[in-house]
């Protein structure tokens, strides 16, 4: 196996608040990886270190042996991670057709021509994306005036679009309903499988992850608790400590 | 956004083309007048949206640009009598040159920072053309610009202004619909986002800013050479709030937006001055509707109302 991804002891620090502790991590190609951990264990964190938007204070990011360390998100990007986002983060007052559109330009380097009327570029691409996150029919309403979950696929369409090796998923499902939560992770657990897609993403409710992921690594206060199949997460004694002991305390 | 022009909208541009070449033979010299200076001034409300509408900031010192267009052109007429093509040409070039250095610093900010710096440049740009004097004639004005002869008739200038200004918005409208104007909205609806899907931000709001600056000189050597003088208020922050306000009152989110703002408030400020001296205060009422009821402008008051007519109509189709 390739590994991807190649992370070592990361550190990030806040004025004191030490929010990613030396964390080390290897992602390899094709696995569909989970990381889980409460709210405020340093997952949004611990992604924008990889993607550029913040400068660890110690350690390296490789991607494919190359090293990213600090590396702005543009360039990131063009290297083949694509990220969504925890918080909507689309262009509201774009169509959703524009959104995707202009995520494939950039790809195609295109994003400074000037003189390349935009209309005919990349019609159909555009469409199968917003086909592919079951959002061909609204192509042309504006994206801030969508539903929230549709918002969340928009958002998966614009990742696509970069074509990327790895996708990265801030929390796919926040803010979802069940049921909405279910459909999400029906439609990343295709999209990934159909494209071949080397899969990364966070999310805070355990019970979410088990279905569409190879292997598990658990963040608490930044730092990397526990990793491993499914099945031995689930079954860690620290893990369970960490989440059935914080449920009773919310239950109390 | 998405399609090219409607049908509605060629009629119209060829309506408004036809109108403008027709203005002479039926109108006055006053109208002419009229007509040239208020081309001019749409040619710079609308490259100044390049930077707010599509670009996202807000330039408070977009007269620096239009000030310096007007004032290389002019002097290299008439103190070192150049021919017109090259002295037009580095009037523009100046103007241009001088707007990428002052982008290459104003697009590491955003917001109001940004702002304060384009309006710190202009200043400067308002010192130098105030103090200069030996240049500029500082605050007496540099009067008697030398205009070629072929130009020097007001038919035929305003033709030239003609030709130049709806030159200029056509290549201005192929810009804003490439692939770089659509993806500077995108920068402008969401900066950080727009740098993960690979856009180069920065980048795109400078070649916006030096785009803008080049359209604004055009606009500025024109100027100069219709009222034959330049003069440091055109550089003065008051003539950059002035293209501001045309831009915000025809609406920031269309094309055509701030050529229509231009217009109106340049008919306004005309009208006004002849019934009283308080243009000042109008223009205050002015930018009070603006900022109240019409955050999109008259274009965005139009796109509503058209859209509540039709609104209208499908209901009573229902019933």
């Amino acid at each position: 196996m390739t590994v991807l991804l190649e992370i070592k002891n990361l550190w990030k620090d806040f004025g004191g608040f030490v929010a990613t502790r030396d964390v080390s991590f290897d992602l390899e190609e094709g696995e569909r990886h989970a990381i889980i951990g409460p709210n405020g264990a340093g997952k949004t964190t611990f992604f924008n270190l990889i993607t550029g938007h913040m400068a660890p204070s110690k350690g390296t990011v490789k991607f494919r042996g190359r090293d990213i360390t600090g590396m702005p998100p543009h360039k990131v990007v063009k290297l083949g991670l694509a990220r969504s986002f925890q918080r909507i983060n689309i262009f509201p007052r774009m169509t959703l057709f524009e959104n995707v559109q202009v995520a494939l330009m950039s790809r195609e380097g295109q994003s400074t021509n000037m003189f390349k009327l935009c209309f005919d570029l990349h019609v159909e691409e555009t469409y199968e994306l917003l086909e592919t996150v079951h959002l061909r029919e609204a192509a042309h309403e504006t994206a801030g005036e969508l539903a929230y979950g549709k918002q969340k696929q928009l958002e998966l369409a614009i990742a696509l679009a970069e074509k990327p090796d790895v996708l990265l998923l801030d929390e796919p499902t926040a803010g979802m309903s069940p049921s909405e939560t279910n459909e999400a992770i029906r439609l990343i657990d295709r999209i990934t499988k159909e494209r071949g897609l080397t899969l990364l993403f966070t999310e805070h409710d355990m019970g979410v992850v088990f279905g569409i992921s190879d292997r598990i690594s658990v963040l608490h206060h930044g730092e990397i608790i526990a990793r491993g199949l499914p099945d031995e997460v689930r079954n860690d004694p620290d893990v369970r400590r960490i989440y059935l002991g914080e449920a009773a305390d919310d239950a109390a | 956004m998405t399609a090219p022009l409607t049908a509605f909208g060629k009629v119209a541009c060829l309506v408004i083309l036809l109108a403008l070449l027709a203005l002479p033979v039926i109108g006055s010299d006053y109208l002419i007048d009229i007509g040239t200076e208020m081309l001019i001034f749409a040619l710079f409300a609308l490259s100044l949206n390049l930077i707010i509408g599509y670009s996202g900031n807000v330039s408070f010192g977009h007269a620096a640009y239009f000030a310096i267009g007007g004032y290389v052109n002019a002097i290299l007429l008439t103190t070192y009598g150049w021919p017109l093509l090259p002295a037009f040409v580095t009037g523009v070039l100046a103007a241009t040159l001088t707007a990428a250095v002052v982008a290459y610093f104003c697009t590491r900010l955003t917001d109001i920072y940004f702002a304060m710096l384009t309006l710190a440049f202009s200043m400067l740009v308002w010192a130098i053309a105030f103090k200069w004097r030996s240049v500029t004639h500082g605050d007496d004005g540099f009067v008697g610009v030398t205009v070629p002869a072929l130009l020097d008739d007001r038919m035929r200038f305003y033709y030239f202004t003609v030709i130049i200004v709806v030159a200029s918005i056509a290549v201005l409208w192929v810009i804003t619909h490439s692939a770089f104007g659509r993806s500077l909205v995108a920068v402008r609806e969401n900066l950080g986002r727009a740098g993960f899907i690979g856009i180069h931000t920065r980048r795109m709001r400078w070649q916006a800013f030096v785009v803008a600056g080049f359209f604004a000189g055009v606009a500025g050597a024109l100027f100069g050479m219709l009222i034959k003088g330049m003069y440091v208020e055109s550089a003065f922050w008051t003539q950059s709030a002035q293209v501001l306000i045309m831009t915000l009152l025809g609406g920031i989110y269309s094309f055509f937006g701030p050529i229509i703002g231009a217009a109106v408030l340049f008919m306004l400020e005309r009208l006004t001055n002849e019934y009283t001296e308080y243009w000042p205060t109008v223009l205050g009422v002015i930018l009070l509707v603006i900022l109240l009821f019409l955050p999109d402008g008259l274009v965005g008051l139009g796109k509503r109302l058209t859209a509540k007519a039709k609104g209208k109509d499908k209901t009573e189709g229902a019933t």
